[in-house]
């Protein structure tokens, strides 16, 4: 049939979502038993393109509803309500090792979805489209705040959530790529939560009293409970979180949730410490055959000595460890195994939760975006950049990513919201 | 229209919503902490989904972590482009989980009452001490509509200023899709408004028009167009239009020739949408154009009582010239319904709908207080049998609706203030309509149209011949 003769339509709700609410796609007034191909495009704030693309057929009535249909192939296949958004990869011809982030967390992700005849694979940018719409998917919800913060020599970025608070509070520890990453405490204060992205490797002699500050900070906000404060942490987040949680008298978090982190770290001194090292260990560093660096077993064995790793047992609030059993960056399911072990040990396991994803890798983000399983890396303060290995297979991990995510903010409810004081 | 334009109404608008806020003194200050008689301990949580939806799309409301069986009221607040606060509120009472859900769990009293998923929106009305005689309408399309949602502590239904929410949440109205853009259409005298929606097209066109008060109203157009029609919302009534005295239709066809032109338009795809007057031009134009042909009409709210061959001056002066016939209630509140009735059996007072040559869709509600609607459809039904082209015609007939049947979950009022162009008077009209009717004629008839619209409009794989019925 000439595709002159009908039109379908094509519809996306919510046409503005937050980046972790489902939506859904539909296509209408198609012929029945139609072939198309349902296809996403991103322009990154860096000018890349990332796009996904699934094959459908219509049904007897001209329809597809992506969220009960299966794709018959593409970047995803099967019944996947938001394939087109956690498929999305690099399109051809792209530069290698790229790695989707959302840099202003106040503006939208722009997607790009089309309809295109039959089941095409590539060469999308040169073929008609048959409908198109424009979906934005928002880190910040209406009336969520941005206060930089510059007080006691903190730098960071606070995000308030609308209402008159006072709210619980989290202090966000990205990891060891360095800067001001806003995006996922701007999704957390569209949840409820008072965040504060901190920048803490903006000099290499960083002081634990700079996390004490910054905590701080956070706990005298007038919007904020100041008895109801947890840590989040990233990758070297993660181990800043433990390090401070255990051995620090100012931080006191209620509960703290460590993504792809390890407690194997230099014990008793700085970051600089910790960092000085790892770099000890350089030469257990693999490469594997597209030469992308595995740095797992910098950390590796799992020390027995207790001023080689955090001394968990010594933990008094709960703690949920989100683990990529595919992490080629740190050895992060080694490390929960061991952190159970201690803390049974020491008669704490109860505070204990792990949540253990085969096939995901390490950089276990907020749902519904591209996965990386290599990308470009360079260490704060360093010049040299790495193609690293992080690790995960994008079906599997793009799962971890929305059950992890839905799960952190349970386990962050339970504690910040409604536990009794 | 730029992205980065988009972005600077974006933050206009939350800056306007974040005054909001501080003037309700929902903000904490530095040193001053806001009281709550749940202060440190629990706090409920508020959430809205989608945060950010289109003006039709029906939203979650929910709280959560409340004490089991605890009364709260769910208040909406929203400051309009005329600096009015609106308001609605329902009452409710937590279960035992401690949770309250809009959609399913029933209002006990408030301005809604019942399982209102949308009712904290289209039961909306002026705060107490406000201006009277208002009516809420979005003049600037591109900006939302935001709303503040908040809970309360028990049952209130006033004072809600002075009292700290539990919680509270802000979510976005918008008229206008993502990718939809909005062009002025300045073109051979016709003054208008055109909205395109994203994409390759070709798409179906409409030709918008709303009535007697006049100006530019763009947001039903804004609004269909987000569903995948190019819509013209078109100025024909300002005094820089000059039609007024025009006695032909050419301004008329002028405009819907613009759509057709529209390089993203499908030519024999146009319609045409009007309520009040700009159903009775519809009508016109439809029955006695020699140039134009729509594929399919909405006429909302409108009559065919009216001379063919004068101009629209003439009927509008025509219309008041029948004092007697025009009722002032015991609230000075024009009624002007009976103007038409009984419906003239004079061919030349009114047109000739054996005429039609296109499917009408008729949306009325049977509270019109304004205009005899009802009786305007019976009449138009009885000529169409006559002529033998009924098949053509749906009637839709809402009980309980007034005059203004408006896009979904926007608020109702009976009656509001209106300006007679050419006396340049301001009366207050009834409109009529009860609310919670009036509410659901609104959701019914949208998605009607839409439908409708869609059959019509959107040539579809199956039959190449539209049906005449939805």
């Amino acid at each position: 049939m000439e595709t002159n003769l009908w039109r379908l339509l094509l519809s996306v709700q919510p046409s503005r979502g937050l980046v972790d609410e489902k939506f859904s796609v539909r296509v209408q007034n198609a012929p029945p038993a139609h072939p198309l191909t349902m296809h996403a495009l991103l322009h990154s704030e860096d000018g890349d393109t990332w796009e996904a693309f699934g094959h459908y057929v219509t049904d007897s009535g001209g329809d597809v509803n992506v969220s009960e249909d299966p794709s018959l192939g593409g970047t995803y296949d099967g019944v996947e309500p938001m394939g087109l958004l956690w498929s999305l990869r690099p399109a051809p011809g792209s530069r290698p090792g790229l790695r989707f982030r959302k840099r202003d967390a106040q503006t939208p992700m722009q997607v790009r979805l089309s309809v295109y005849q039959g089941h095409q694979s590539e060469g999308f940018m040169d073929r008609a489209v048959l409908a198109s719409v424009m979906v934005e998917r928002w880190y910040m919800a209406p009336g969520v705040r941005r206060v930089n913060i510059t007080e006691g020599g903190v730098t960071g970025t606070l995000f308030l959530p609308p209402g008159p608070g006072p709210f619980p509070g989290l202090m966000d520890l990205w990891g060891g790529g360095g800067g001001l990453v806003e995006y996922r405490p701007a999704l957390l204060a569209s949840h409820g939560f008072a965040s504060l992205a901190l920048d803490y490797l903006k000099q290499a002699d960083v002081k634990n009293e700079y996390f004490e500050d910054a905590y701080r900070v956070l706990q005298q906000h007038p919007q904020v409970c100041k008895n109801r404060i947890g840590l989040v942490g990233l990758s070297f987040g993660s181990s800043v979180a433990l390090k401070m949680s255990v051995y620090s008298n100012v931080i006191q978090p209620r509960c703290i949730v460590c993504v792809s982190g390890s407690h194997i770290q230099h014990v008793g001194g700085t970051l600089a410490d910790i960092f000085a090292d790892i770099a000890k260990n350089q030469k257990k560093t693999r490469y594997n055959e597209e030469n992308q660096v595995i740095w797992r077993d910098l950390l590796l064995p799992v020390p027995t000595d207790l001023s080689k790793k955090v001394d968990v047992g010594r933990l008094q609030c709960p703690l949920l460890l989100v683990v990529g059993e595919d992490d080629q960056n740190w050895p992060v399911p080694e490390s929960a195994d061991d952190m159970r072990e201690m803390m049974e040990g020491a008669g704490n396991s109860h505070l204990l939760t792990v949540l253990s994803y085969p096939r995901a890798g390490h950089l276990i983000e907020p749902p519904y975006s591209p996965h990386c399983r290599a990308g470009t890396f360079m260490a704060a303060g360093s010049r040299k950049k790495f193609i690293a290995l992080w690790g995960g297979e994008v079906a599997p991990h793009s799962r971890a990513q929305e059950d992890a995510w839905r799960k952190t903010l349970d386990f962050l409810r339970e504690n910040l919201y409604c536990s009794a004081d | 229209m730029s992205w980065r334009s988009c972005f600077y109404f974006l933050r206009a608008a939350h800056k306007t919503l974040y005054t909001l806020q501080e003037q309700l003194g929902l903000l904490g200050r530095s040193g001053i902490r806001p009281s709550s008689t749940m202060a440190q301990t629990v706090t409920p949580i508020l959430s809205v989904l989608p945060t950010r939806g289109l003006v039709d799309e029906k939203f979650k409301v929910a709280l959560e972590n409340l004490p089991p069986r605890f009364p709260v009221t769910l208040h909406s607040l929203h400051q309009s482009e005329d600096k009015d606060y609106w308001e609605a509120f329902g009452y409710y009472v937590s279960d035992d989980r401690g949770r309250v859900t809009v959609s399913e769990d029933a209002s006990l009293g408030g301005t809604y009452k019942g399982v209102e998923p949308m009712g904290l929106l289209w039961s909306m009305h002026p705060v107490p001490g406000s201006r009277t005689g208002l009516r809420l309408r979005k003049m600037d399309v591109q900006s939302p509509m935001v709303v503040l949602i908040s809970a309360y502590k028990g049952h209130a239904f006033e004072g809600f200023r002075e009292q700290p929410p539990l919680a509270s949440a802000l979510t976005e109205r918008w008229y206008m899709a993502p990718g939809v853009q909005r062009i002025d259409i300045r073109e051979g005298g016709v003054i208008g408004t055109i909205f395109i929606p994203p994409g390759p097209g070709p798409f179906p066109g409409v030709l918008d028009m709303w009535g007697g008060g006049g100006g530019l109203v763009e947001y039903r157009s804004a609004l269909l167009a987000s569903h995948g029609f190019v819509s013209l919302a078109l100025d024909y009534l300002s005094p820089k239009v000059a039609v007024a005295d025009d006695q032909s239709l050419v301004y008329f066809e002028k405009a819907f020739n613009i759509i057709q032109q529209h390089p993203q338009v499908i030519k024999d795809r146009v319609g045409i949408c009007g309520l009040c007057l700009g159903a009775s031009v519809t009508l016109n134009v439809a029955a006695y154009s020699e140039s134009v042909s729509p594929r399919c009409c909405v006429c909302i709210s409108g009559s065919h009582v009216l001379p063919a061959a004068k101009s629209l001056s003439y009927v509008i002066n025509d219309g008041y010239k029948h004092m007697d016939k025009l009722l002032v209630d015991e609230q000075n509140r024009m009624v002007w319904r009976h103007a038409i009735l009984p419906i003239t059996t004079n061919p030349d007072e009114k047109l000739d709908m054996g005429r039609i040559k296109c499917p009408l869709l008729l949306v009325n509600g049977d509270d019109d207080q304004s205009k005899a609607t009802v009786e305007s459809a019976e009449d138009i039904a009885k000529m169409m049998r006559a002529a033998g082209n009924e098949h053509l015609l749906t009637t839709l007939n809402y009980h309980d609706a007034g005059h203004l049947i408006e896009p979904p979950y926007t608020p109702h009022f009976r009656a509001s203030n209106f300006i007679i162009q050419h006396l340049q008077q301001k009366v207050l009209v009834l409109w009529g309509g009860k609310t919670k009717p009036h509410a659901d004629a609104q959701e019914d008839s949208w998605q009607k149209i839409l439908s409708f619209l869609r059959e019509h409009l959107y040539p579809c794989p199956s039959s190449s011949i539209p049906q005449a019925k939805l």
